[in-house]
């Protein structure tokens, strides 16, 4: 059975789901950072997190840096000016302090997880995914680590490896994204609070999927975290990501980094399904999700394919990227941006080809409704000495309505005669006639726009692990309601 | 089975059917021939509950119930199909999700319960033998790649799983070749029984060779003008619209 048949089971769940069912807010006592952002809060994080001081140098470093640095504005996405004096940096449920075991988890943050369909108890997980489950500021907690650990493979909080794997940090810590890289990054570096270090051992096949679930609970609070992956030569690794907020009336931000490492004859398959909060159907509140995202293919024949689904946010302004730096690498991104009442998105890849026969692949869907307004930006750029580099390139956008927007914005660089680009580029409206159709054959309205905007996705959904294709249809269905009639 | 009373509507405003009537029996055929423009098309697009058409006068009855106060996926699970004059394309969606989702959504909408994945299946492969199609072909999306022929085929398809009791059929000849045209007509006798009715909308009597109609209506200038056996379709053929044409305008 292909990916894009919807199982009559899902529409019946998602008729009978609110529109943003991650959308309530856990009653947890937290320890709060004082409001805004200094030198001082700085301090504070750091020490909250008993780090070295080298962690500490380097966060004020890149802070120095950060008040430099003006707002990027080149990006088609209008939003106030941020306050960053009015928001707190660090958050944390006051009994997760310490504690790195189920069964010393506080049952509210257990429970929490449960409502949003990721069981964190073992025994309850049936499909062998590893969490790391981030609420607000920090990991709370890591599960199947002796299973990975007896692989080799190590999957831990940032903050833990901080302590436990400082060279490996310093070595590979802002060696993809250096705190330089743009403002929202550079703030990450600043304030970053948690995330997740996975390291893949040479030769290793990761043994299960590992995933990293992030949840913004307490309000007015910004979540930076950081996610780093080295995959040694010749490893393999799985990670998905998920993220979701309560519904608030103001804006919340998510500036995280994200940083892939493969080395030779390595693969990383990167897959997210972002359903942050994406405020009302007036456009207030939602989140902004700016995050920087990018892997290096260091080593040769390497691999690093990112897929990604986005349905939630007020903004989504992100380019998972892929330098080809080893010869015959191959960097892929798979995208479907979902954007509906007055959601933002501008984001696409950046594929930047140094070594020579690399090989990227971009496919971009992106679908508009309500009066939203969804971007594909994307840059192809091969250096003088990428011999015999390839890039298919194909974007789509699907309208539905009258009022929202759809904007595609390539950019191609070649320096590099014996290249071979191709770019393909589409705009289609979803008709009144195939509406029609699909109602003449008995199928409702809703259904049927569900059935045709899956359809339109599926070179994109089939790349997701089993489970999270399914999830992301059923996003899709939900993020839609209330677009048509 | 379907009662339509005069029946005016307007497209666009302009009024394209001026009081038709016509009434069909439980498994009867009837082909409705008339010009470009007498209204064909709309009649089809009206019983099926396609926007864009104002009803401004008559009643439609079908199966006993007041057929134009119903959404178009209402119509089709009492029973009403329409073969597309020109089926869209649905780029993703595998003919075979497409059916199933109908088929269940419609045996939903009646109440029953809906098809194991299995029996679905093994449906759908008895109705594509009949109908002599490519199994490959339910793999890809809706009508996309498919030939003119192919197309009108997935149609008679369609059809055949939803099992309907009226089936209007939307000048399902035009752009078919002979072979082509034999083909769909095979399929839709094959369909042909005492609970299964048939609107034959067409221009030319050539598909009457093929799908013999019980009664002949000649539409013009957005009415019935006519009304006989099969023997009306040759006269057509013979002598062309020209007189309906002249009948009304001195009307």
């Amino acid at each position: 059975m292909s990916n894009a048949a919807i199982a009559p089971e899902t529409l019946e769940t998602i008729k009978a789901l609110d529109k943003y069912e991650a959308g309530f807010v856990t009653d947890i006592e937290s320890d709060f950072a004082p409001k805004g952002l200094s030198e001082d809060i700085i301090r504070f994080i750091s020490a909250k997190k008993n780090e070295p001081d080298w962690m500490l140098e380097s966060r004020l470093t890149a802070y120095r840096h950060w008040l430099t640095l003006p707002e990027p504005e080149w990006a088609n996405v209008s939003f106030p000016p941020v306050d960053y004096q009015d928001a707190y940096y660090y958050a944390a449920p006051k009994t997760a302090a310490a504690p790195k075991s189920l069964d010393e988890l506080d049952p509210k943050l257990l429970e929490t997880y449960k409502k949003l369909g990721i069981p964190l108890r073992e025994q309850e997980m049936l499909n062998g995914i590893a969490v790391d489950a981030v609420f607000d500021s920090v990991s709370v907690v890591t599960t199947f680590r002796e299973k990975l650990h007896s692989a080799g493979v190590i999957f831990c909080s940032i903050s833990e490896a901080v302590q436990k794997y400082p060279d490996m940090i310093k070595k590979y810590m802002g060696s993809v994204v250096p705190y330089t890289d743009n403002k929202h990054a550079c703030l990450n570096a600043a304030v970053f609070t948690d995330g997740t270090f996975v390291y893949i051992p040479e030769g290793v096949r990761c043994p299960m999927e590992l995933s990293t679930y992030f949840r913004i609970n307490e309000a007015k609070t910004g979540q930076f975290e950081r996610t780093l992956i080295v995959a040694e030569k010749k490893s393999y690794v799985s990670y998905l990501e998920g993220c979701t907020a309560p519904k608030r009336d103001e804006n919340q931000m998510h500036a995280a980094v994200v940083e892939l490492i493969a080395m030779d004859d390595a693969e990383i398959k990167y897959s997210t399904v972002q359903n942050w909060y994406p405020g009302d159907e007036n456009g207030k509140g939602g989140i902004y999700n700016f995050v920087t995202k990018r892997g290096i293919c260091k080593g040769a024949r390497s691999r690093i394919s990112w897929t990604q689904v986005e349905t939630g946010s007020a903004i989504t302004w992100k380019y998972p990227s892929c330098v080809l730096l080893g010869d015959d690498s191959v960097g892929e991104f798979y995208s479907v941006a979902l954007t509906n009442n007055y959601q933002q998105a501008d984001t696409g890849t950046k594929m930047i080809h140094i070594g020579k026969n690399t090989r990227s692949r971009i496919i971009a869907k992106g679908i508009s409704a309500g009066k939203s307004n969804s971007t594909y930006r994307g840059l192809v750029r091969i250096a003088q000495k990428a011999e015999n580099a390839r890039n298919y390139t194909q974007c789509d956008s699907l309208l539905i309505g009258d009022l929202c927007g759809a904007h595609t914005v390539p950019y191609i660089e070649n320096k590099n005669p014996t290249a071979t680009l191709e770019h393909e580029a589409t705009t289609s409206k979803i008709s009144d006639k195939t509406l029609f159709y699909c109602r003449q054959r008995g199928i409702p309205e809703e259904e049927a726009l569900t059935l045709i905007v899956n359809g339109f996705c599926k070179e994109v959904l089939q790349h997701l692990p089993m489970e999270f294709a399914v999830e992301a249809q059923k996003l899709v269905a939900i993020s839609l309601e209330g677009s048509v009639g | 089975m379907l009662k339509i009373k005069n029946l005016h509507v307007n497209a666009a405003g302009r009024p394209v059917l001026k009081g038709l009537s016509l009434e069909m029996k439980a498994g009867e055929v009837h082909a409705i021939m008339g010009p470009n423009g007498s209204g064909k098309s709309t009649l089809s697009y009206v019983l099926a509950g396609r926007d864009g058409y104002e009803v401004t006068d008559g009643t439609v009855e079908f199966m006993g119930q007041d057929l134009l106060s119903m959404e178009p996926e209402d119509r089709a699970a009492l029973g009403l199909f329409l073969a597309f004059q020109y089926p869209v394309e649905i780029p993703g969606v595998s003919t075979t999700t497409f059916l199933k989702t109908a088929l269940n959504a419609i045996r939903k909408k009646r109440g029953e319960k809906e098809l194991e994945p299995a029996a679905f299946l093994k449906l759908q492969k008895q109705k594509i033998q009949q109908l002599g199609m490519d199994p490959e072909m339910m793999k890809r999306g809706v009508n996309v790649g498919f030939s003119g022929g192919e197309k009108k085929r997935n149609e008679v398809l369609q059809m055949a799983m939803l099992a309907p009791k009226l089936a209007i059929m939307d000048e399902t000849d035009s752009g078919l070749d002979i072979d082509a045209l034999k083909v769909v007509s095979e399929g839709v006798n094959a369909l042909r029984g005492p609970e299964t009715s048939f609107l034959v909308i067409t221009h030319y009597q050539r598909l009457l060779d093929y799908i013999k109609p019980d009664i002949v209506h000649v539409l013009a200038n957005g009415k019935i003008q006519k009304t006989g056996g099969p023997e009306l379709a040759l006269l057509l053929e013979e002598k062309g619209y020209a007189d309906f044409y002249d009948a009304t305008e001195a009307a």
